[in-house]
């Protein structure tokens, strides 16, 4: 049953042996990577940028807020119509298009839309007005709205949106509100961003958009995707050059080496076809599929195995050898 | 077969000589290698899992007293440092012992699952370092979420796989993947002590 | 360490400093662990050596 080539005394029939103390060598080896990690990690720390709230948000951003609110109420925003695993885009879906303005194929290859909605998402609802639903309970002015809000027709709200938006674009802040030029033609919408934009700022939101009908919350979905809609998120993460174009995959924050490992796999967003692919994603990771199943079969692939017998850097790691067989001629 | 049968049909008994024969302790724990292996290139797998065995030790100790623990505890910033630099030591010495690996052609012999083991250990450990960043509970953990939804989404996988959904990505980084990792390298150390290691590539031809 | 990291721009690549740093040092282990001797392993005496004789 032995394998000839498998067994190690076959194997070493001839080869010349030398002592060699395997558990000496693993005990100096974890020494000596303890005292460099324990070096590393007292002279340099380590990184931990403290997360970012929605209260921060609120604090640092307030009319980026504001219009993002305002943008998942109008349904533009990357959550609002994602699509697969969040949600379905209805408009998508009236317009023929494929079901959500982020979902990627690579010709029939659709794996996004086969997994299907797992994870659902109406963000409009669970990031504005169920928030402000649960605010209103000791707020008449905002429960007013509120009920103006629900009870006005899609093409009335619609109009109140797409003004409140106009307006917000040039709008400033006073007094810790955003104070726009025509506020009647936006119909409840100010009163209503007013009060999130307070709740916001006062941490209240953190917790309300954490409401899940669960006392113990593990799951952060809703904010993250909340935050992400925004650009304050997005405006830190360009600083800290963490964006996927600028090669971010790699990079931590403050100055310290990130992922240097992904170095390739964060290299195809900046080249083309990747980096202006809307599908970018997708061909990334059928990319690095491949390509980790050619170094995974490499033993096999003829080429990508004969590379080593081309670069002599066996020579150096087997010069001991080398010159000994020089000086015995092989029996 | 033949040796269950030697064995007088116990399953056991088969087993017991199989490991004998395949895995004899002198080759588990030999106290002599081939001449030829005299190169520092072969340090960077043992220092890779001596890397692992830190990172082992300080993970336990975070996930211990949990994770907000080291964002307020000076102490758990400590173990948090050490986390850290022995998870980049790790990747360091991993990569080097693959590039060592490659440029020697190791797999031949017979040794080319050792190989793919190996690059398997590679994979996983990137896997489980991304739900490590994911699990940190700070600014890097929220924009990793946020920016690597879109490509596990594409794939389909972030319908079972949400990298939002911080109590999930914490127990897999805690639990689950170390599991995978610490079982694949017990194989891949398995496969070097039974066939041993390689011979140098044949210079001329014998 | 909390700073924002120098990145240096080479075309189209974009690096921090401190992953430059990290890829080369381990460009310079490598090349190390090739030059280097492996203490213990050379000048030793051939008598000293056992040959393999079990097969």
């Amino acid at each position: 049953m032995r394998r000839r080539g498998l067994d190690q005394s076959d194997y070493y029939r001839g080869v010349r042996m030398a002592p060699y103390d395997l558990v000496k060598e693993l005990a100096i080896a974890l020494v000596a990577v303890l005292a460099v990690v324990l070096i590393l990690a007292g002279v340099l720390s380590s990184p931990d940028e403290p997360p970012v709230t929605i209260q921060s948000w609120a604090q640092h951003a307030p009319l980026d807020l504001v219009a993002t609110a305002t943008a998942e109420l109008q349904g533009q925003t990357i959550s609002s119509d994602y699509g697969p695993p969040y949600n379905i885009d209805r408009d998508a879906v009236d317009h023929d298009r494929p079901a959500g303005a982020s979902v990627q194929a690579f010709g029939p290859i659709a794996p996004q839309s086969w997994a299907g909605v797992h994870i659902p998402i109406t963000a409009a609802s669970s990031d504005v007005l169920h928030p402000l639903q649960l605010a209103s309970a000791s707020d008449p002015k905002l429960a007013q709205a509120l009920l103006r809000y629900r009870a006005a027709a899609r093409a009335q709200r619609s109009t109140w949106l797409s003004r409140y938006a106009a307006e917000l674009g040039h709008a400033h802040m006073a007094g810790g509100l955003p104070v726009i030029a025509d506020p009647a033609a936006a119909g409840p919408l100010p009163t209503m961003m007013a009060t999130l934009l307070l709740v916001a700022r006062s941490g209240g939101l953190d917790g309300l958009l954490l409401q899940s009908g669960h006392f113990y919350q593990t799951d952060y979905t809703g904010p993250l995707l909340f935050l992400g809609d925004g650009r304050y998120l997005p405006g830190l993460a360009h600083a800290q050059h963490l964006l996927g174009d600028q090669w971010g995959m790699m990079n931590e924050t403050g100055r310290y080496p990130g992922q240097a490992w992904l170095w390739l796999y964060t290299l195809w967003y900046q080249i083309p076809p990747y980096s202006t692919a809307s599908n970018a994603d997708l061909l990334v990771v059928l990319t690095m599929g491949v390509l980790s199943a050619l170094l995974l079969l490499v033993p096999f692939l003829p080429g990508l195995r004969d590379i080593p017998r081309w670069v002599p850097i066996y020579r150096l790691i087997w010069r001991e050898h080398y010159r000994e067989a020089r000086r015995r001629p092989r029996g | 077969m033949a040796e269950g049968r030697r064995a007088g049909g116990s399953w056991t008994r088969a087993l017991r000589r199989m490991i004998e024969r395949e895995l004899p302790t002198e080759h588990l724990l030999p106290d002599q290698e081939p001449a030829y292996v005299a190169s520092w290139v072969y340090v960077f797998g043992v220092v890779a899992i001596a890397a692992l065995v830190w990172v082992m030790v300080s993970g336990v100790v975070l996930a211990f007293f949990g994770p907000q623990w080291w964002h307020v505890s000076p102490q758990g910033h400590v173990v948090n440092s050490i986390h850290f630099w022995s998870v980049q030591l790790f990747f360091i010495f991993m990569v080097l012992h693959l590039w060592g690996q490659y440029f020697g052609a190791t797999w031949r012999d017979g040794r080319a699952t050792t190989w793919m083991v190996g690059v398997v250990v590679f994979l996983v450990s990137i896997g489980t370092a991304f739900t490590g960043y994911l699990a940190q509970q700070n600014f890097a953990s929220q924009w990793i979420a946020v920016n690597a939804k879109d490509a596990i989404n594409s794939t389909g996988a972030g319908a079972f796989f949400n990298v939002l959904n911080f109590g999930q990505m914490y127990g897999l980084h805690v639990m689950l993947l170390p599991i995978v990792i610490t079982t694949l390298v017990a194989v891949h150390l398995v496969q070097v002590r039974m066939r041993g290691v390689v011979k140098p590539i044949e210079t001329e031809p014998s | 360490m909390n700073q924002p990291a120098p990145y240096v721009h080479w075309g189209f690549v974009v690096l921090s400093l401190p992953n430059l740093v990290l890829i080369g040092v381990m460009l310079g282990l490598f090349a190390l662990a090739l030059v280097l001797p492996f203490p213990g392993r050379r000048h030793r005496r051939p008598a000293a050596d056992e040959e393999r004789r079990d097969g």
